[in-house]
């Protein structure tokens, strides 16, 4: 395997240091987030890494009320909710995303289209410690 | 490209199907054996078991709903026919109909004559949250998962990206599960055989019985707007419309189509299979239609040569309530962005012109997820026959499909049955 930025592991490491990368293909010039090292358009290997700019719009969200178990160590819950969505980058690539800066208490009131950008969060502690990738509303 | 055919006919001969519900304590190859005896007992000739060549289970994750992997040979030694092979098919949420398509490929390639599929799932052992982790796997877990998706969010995202798109009212989603209900109410298989009135005047009454106040609901849909009554779990969808944590097993037989007179009076042909892969939900075109759903129903048309019209026996992949109404769209039945309006309206109830999931579907039926796709040619073998009781569908229907999604469609299956 040649030393590449476009591993699926790479992809933590990089929000780590609060960048969004993403592939792209160096045959077709097509770009990827999250990152793939295979051309699923032209059917080739060559992909290096892409920088996205983190700028984008909500395409679709949901307000969460039953958490999973790393949502509920995070402190979310029925009474504490939280938004996640499918965000759309102004690269014209979609990836799923934790989104703040929305009111969860009037999900009704979220607007599909809304201007996003990246931000990126810590979680956990020790060897749990993460950072997972979020959209702020703008 | 010719068109695609398979090597020789194959039948169902006989389907069964435990209640689907909770069964706590009970051990999962138990309620698997109850799935077996009544596919037995609907062999209308007779049947030995002994002339079963071959099994295929399909199991979504005994691993980790009871720490239990390698389903298919304890399965199937539990029902006395081992040293048949014995294969897990798992596709998620679809493995039941992927399970059917790969007994249908063996019988059709001429290897065997006659194979039985099963499905088998136990879920209640777990508490919600592990079941609901449990569930996620199915997802993009490096990246849906991991930044708080559980199955009802990603869901329910489509949901919201459905009513944008189409400009439907929120509330349109408790219409499916409404009627879901009243279906199950008709089958006695059904994990809640309560109508939405029934499961309303029981909360009053327990109300009334410990003294507290006793709510105003008039009648279902404010029963069904009510977040005390049904919570949200991701927002637009609530409780009631999501299928519920279940525990079933069911089991068909298959021959090849030269023989099934030998066995059955009313067999019912396989006419069309589909399947299809996608990306995960993020990484498609659209999110308000499922296009493996739509590829699998293409390929299964056209195999069978039929139009979305001929069917008269529908049961679809109702995990949510917004599933339901992409799938009667993916189907064919409604045009994109018709679908909420048909189920509004009641078109998709026993009672309407195109009935839907006359089952109760698997919100009301129940969902044990391995066990839903085959479930789902339960009711279809049911129905074609006419033994359907209450819930027969009007017009002694003839054709019948399934449509069985896994994941949020990264596997789809459809596959057409006929009584001739």
């Amino acid at each position: 395997m040649s030393e590449s930025e476009v591993y699926t592991h790479q992809f933590a490491k990089h929000l780590a240091e609060k960048r969004l990368v993403g592939s792209r293909c160096k045959a077709c010039g097509r770009v990827f987030l999250p990152p793939r090292i295979w051309c699923p358009n032209c059917q080739k290997n060559e992909l290096e890494a892409y920088e996205f700019s983190g700028m984008g719009k909500l395409a679709a969200f949901t307000v969460v009320y039953v958490a999973p178990s790393a949502m509920l160590a995070a402190g979310y819950d029925r009474k504490n909710p939280y938004c996640v969505g499918v965000v759309e980058l102004e690269e014209g690539e979609r990836i799923p995303a934790q989104i703040f800066g929305v009111d969860v208490n009037r999900p009704e009131d979220i607007r599909i289209g809304t201007p996003l950008r990246a931000v990126f969060v810590e979680r956990g502690e020790g060897e749990n410690k993460a950072t997972v990738l979020g959209f702020e509303a703008q | 490209m010719t068109k695609r055919k398979l090597g020789r006919g194959v039948a169902v001969i006989g389907a069964g199907m435990s209640k689907f519900g909770c069964y706590n304590g009970m051990a999962t190859r138990d309620l698997f054996v109850e799935a077996y005896r009544e596919m037995l007992a609907s062999v209308d000739r007779g049947f030995d078991p002994r002339d079963i060549e071959a099994v295929y289970i399909a199991n979504y994750s005994a691993d980790l709903f009871e720490g239990q992997a390698h389903m298919a040979p304890l399965m199937t030694d539990w029902v006395g026919l081992s040293p048949r092979p014995a294969t897990r098919v798992e596709d998620a949420c679809a493995s039941g109909s992927a399970a059917l398509r790969q007994g249908m490929l063996a019988v059709a390639s001429g290897l065997y004559d006659v194979v039985m599929v099963g499905g088998v799932e136990k879920m209640s052992e777990l508490p919600t949250e592990k079941v609901t982790d449990t569930l996620a796997t199915a997802s993009d877990v490096v990246y849906e998962a991991a930044v708080g998706f559980t199955f009802p969010a990603l869901y329910a995202a489509m949901a919201t990206a459905y009513l944008h798109e189409y400009g439907a009212d929120p509330q349109v989603f408790l219409h499916v599960g409404y009627k879901n209900h009243e279906h199950g109410a008709l089958n006695p298989k059904a994990q809640f055989g309560q109508r939405i009135r029934e499961i309303m005047e029981a909360r009053k009454a327990s109300a009334a019985r410990k003294g507290l106040p006793v709510p105003e609901w008039n009648d279902e849909f404010e029963f069904l707007r009510d977040p005390r009554a049904n919570p949200y779990i991701a927002w637009p969808l609530r409780l009631y419309d999501c299928s519920p944590i279940s525990d079933g097993a069911a089991v068909v037989l298959l021959v090849s189509e030269e023989i099934a007179r030998q066995f059955s009076d009313a067999p019912l042909y396989i006419i069309g299979s589909g399947q299809a892969s996608d990306a995960a939900t993020h990484d498609r075109a659209t999110l308000t239609s499922l296009p493996a759903a739509r590829r699998a129903a293409q390929q299964a048309y056209e195999i069978a040569n039929i139009t979305p019209q001929d069917v008269g026996a529908v049961e679809v992949h109702d995990c949510f309530t917004i599933a339901e109404i992409i799938a009667s769209e993916d189907l064919g039945f409604f045009a994109p962005g018709e679908g909420w309006k048909a189920a509004e309206d009641g078109v998709t109830s026993l009672k309407g012109t195109r009935p839907i999931n006359s089952s109760g579907g698997l919100k009301s039926k129940g969902h044990p997820v391995g066990a839903s796709g085959v479930g789902q040619v339960v009711e279809i073998w049911h129905q074609l026959r006419g033994e359907a009781g209450e819930r027969q569908i009007p017009g002694s229907p003839a054709i019948g499909l399934t449509h069985n999604v896994g994941g949020t469609g990264q596997t789809c299956v459809v596959n057409i049955f006929e009584r001739r």
